[in-house]
């Protein structure tokens, strides 16, 4: 496969083990009128020797002197549905007579595709490169531009990858409630957190695209998901890269300025360094010189940036920079779960990742070190809850955030399962984000029960004290 | 038109710049006057083919994509292809595609996922002759029909 250009050629011989497979093969060659002429045939496919005998159809004229194709072509039909199964293989040469009357073909070259070899998505993907020739081409003739297109909200919810910012509103609404059930607790400045944290983050979405796209790893990858190879609107010609980098640069703005806006009406020492080392963190995730997530320092970045810099930032904007175990305790889990989305979701990525030096933790470990990662990871996510409970640092209903326990198991079993088919991932991927999230919405709820506990019923205690 | 209607698949054959004729399966429709298809622009290699060399043909030969029916034939046409703006031409052709591939319909709604297979260009085919095998059986000489004998029924 030439993944460039995106056409499937293959060694004739493999060409002929296709074609062998079909109960019939389509004869084509170009007539004397100038059309190409097709009829199905019987053939005899001798893969031993490399070559076809077959009939020539009665009343036309092979030629002999020309380059003619056999086509092998299948799909199961799905009534009400539509077809599946799809697979096609053709192969050239030149046709000769063989001494009985028939006649003979070796083949010189071959190409085709079978959707259970190279799944639809990754055929589609390996075509970008041609789609982008043929706009060129009808951009020439029409003498205008043409680009393929989406519409405002799909193309914004896909360049920025909005339905990830759930990565942040978790940990910032935890440092907020947690904030809130100390006595701290300012909308104005809460809304102007949420909207400084999803700026950051959506910077970063959309900056991760653009250096991707600068470094050749998003260009390599052949078999993105919903979930992971980036938002692939450079790619595409969707976006430009000169307006993703505008873009990325709007989101910092905002976000810089939030964090202006909030350091002047809340200053504090804490969220100075915090809001400094998030935006540092989220540019230098993939951009140079630091590009940590080439170096293998990816999924830390992420558990750091998502987890105690968004959750204890949260909390600090509240307290107007006091500081306490707390929001540090309830970081742990969510930092963890957040890196781990990460970690799976650069499972399928890792060959174009290890084509283009990107060397996160899955490119970086066997198969068998990345899956007891993730366990060992998620179990101690899991431990951190039931520890800070008892330590007192977390409230008694954030057990609860133990539910989705069972879930860790299936991403597991998925992994095992999976690991090399990047489509029967996208599962598993979606399983490993809800992890995250009920995780988060739990202890987020717990707070909130704290909150309407201490305001109806104070006398009952949330908080395990053992003195 | 009868196979070109209830075909699910057409093998459409064209011409590359160096002679060598080359083949893709296709959905054929029948618009009541000719023949369309559309290809994804990602799937282009036979546009670019079609526009160099508008001389194609299509096979219908395959039992299981003919819904069980054993004639098979082949129509050569002069071909065009549409594609002023990829991203809303083709829909003119939508309802005819659901017809034979219903799925396509809610595959529509996630256009955002797979943005550049919804760029698209029709493919109109003008027959001008067809082979015919009544049985299927190409021991025996087709029955050959051409533009000025066409009556719509050849096929």
């Amino acid at each position: 496969m030439d993944v460039r250009s995106g056409v499937a050629m293959f060694e004739p011989a493999e060409g002929l083990r296709r074609l062998e497979a079909f109960p019939f093969a389509l004869l084509t060659w170009v007539g004397d009128n100038g059309f190409p002429v097709s009829a199905a045939i019987d053939v005899q496919v001798d893969t031993a020797h490399g070559m076809v005998t077959f009939s020539a159809p009665a009343g036309l004229d092979v030629p002999l002197g020309t380059e003619i194709s056999l086509t092998g072509s299948h799909i199961r039909p799905q009534p009400g549905i539509g077809y599946d199964e799809r697979r096609h293989v053709t192969v050239w040469g030149h046709a000769g007579r063989v001494p009985h009357g028939g006649l003979k073909f070796v083949p010189t070259a071959a190409w085709g595709w079978d959707e259970a070899a190279i799944p639809f998505p990754e055929y589609i993907e390996r075509q970008v490169g041609q789609s982008r020739r043929y706009l060129a081409r009808v951009s020439a003739e029409l003498g205008r531009v043409v680009r393929p297109r989406l519409s405002l909200g799909w193309l914004t919810l896909r360049a920025t990858r909005l339905p990830f910012l759930s990565a942040t509103l978790i940990p910032v609404l935890i440092g907020i409630a947690i904030a809130a059930a100390q006595g701290s607790f300012d909308l104005f400045a809460a809304l102007l957190t949420i909207v400084g944290a999803a700026a950051v983050h959506l910077a970063l979405n959309v900056a991760n695209d653009v250096f991707d796209a600068r470094l050749g790893a998003d260009d390599r990858n052949v078999n993105p998901t919903q979930y992971s190879g980036g938002s692939r609107v450079i790619q595409y010609g969707l976006v430009s890269l000169r307006r993703m980098a505008a873009i990325s640069a709007a989101f910092y703005a905002v976000a810089i300025g939030v964090g202006i806006v909030l350091l002047l009406t809340r200053f504090s020492v804490p969220l100075l360094v915090i809001g400094v080392a998030g935006i540092l963190l989220s540019l230098f995730y993939t951009a140079p010189p630091l590009k940590l997530v080439y170096r293998g320092l990816g999924e830390l970045t992420t558990a750091i940036g998502f987890g105690p810099l968004m959750l204890v930032g949260a909390y600090v904007v509240q307290t107007m920079g006091a500081l306490s175990p707390e929001p540090f305790v309830a970081s742990i889990p969510i930092a963890l779960l957040v890196a781990l989305i990460l970690y799976v979701n650069e499972v399928p990525d890792r060959p174009s990742d290890g084509r283009a030096g990107k060397r996160t933790l899955p490119v970086i470990f066997s198969r068998e070190a990345v899956i007891n990662g993730y366990v060992i990871a998620a179990a101690v996510a899991f431990i951190a809850i039931v520890l800070g409970v008892l330590a007192g640092l977390l409230p008694i209903p954030a057990l609860a955030a133990l539910l989705p326990l069972p879930l860790v198991l299936r991403v597991r079993d998925g992994l095992v399962r999976y690991y090399d088919q990047p489509y029967g991932l996208m599962a598993v991927m979606a399983v490993n984000i809800r992890v995250h999230m009920l995780v988060g919405v739990l202890l987020f709820t717990s707070y909130v029960v704290v909150l309407a506990v201490m305001r109806f019923a104070p006398q009952i205690p949330m908080f395990i004290r053992w003195s | 038109m009868e196979l070109v209607q209830a075909a699910l698949v057409t093998e459409l054959s064209v011409v590359r710049k160096d002679g060598r004729p080359i083949t893709y399966p296709l959905i054929p429709m029948w618009d009541g006057e000719n023949i369309v298809m559309t290809s994804s622009i990602l799937f282009s290699r036979k546009l670019e083919h079609l526009k160099d060399n508008p001389r194609v043909s299509l096979s219908f030969s395959d039992p299981i994509a003919l819904g069980g029916r054993t004639g098979r034939a082949t129509i050569q046409g002069d071909a065009r292809v549409i594609d002023g703006d990829p991203h809303v031409d083709w829909e003119s052709v939508l309802p005819l595609w659901a017809a034979k591939e219903p799925v396509i319909l809610e595959f529509i709604k996630a256009r955002v996922a797979f943005p550049l297979f919804f760029e698209r260009s029709v493919i109109e085919v003008v027959p001008r002759r067809v082979l015919y095998w009544p049985d299927g059986n190409t021991d025996k000489a087709p029955q050959v029909t051409t533009t000025s004998e066409w009556t719509g029924k050849a096929a």
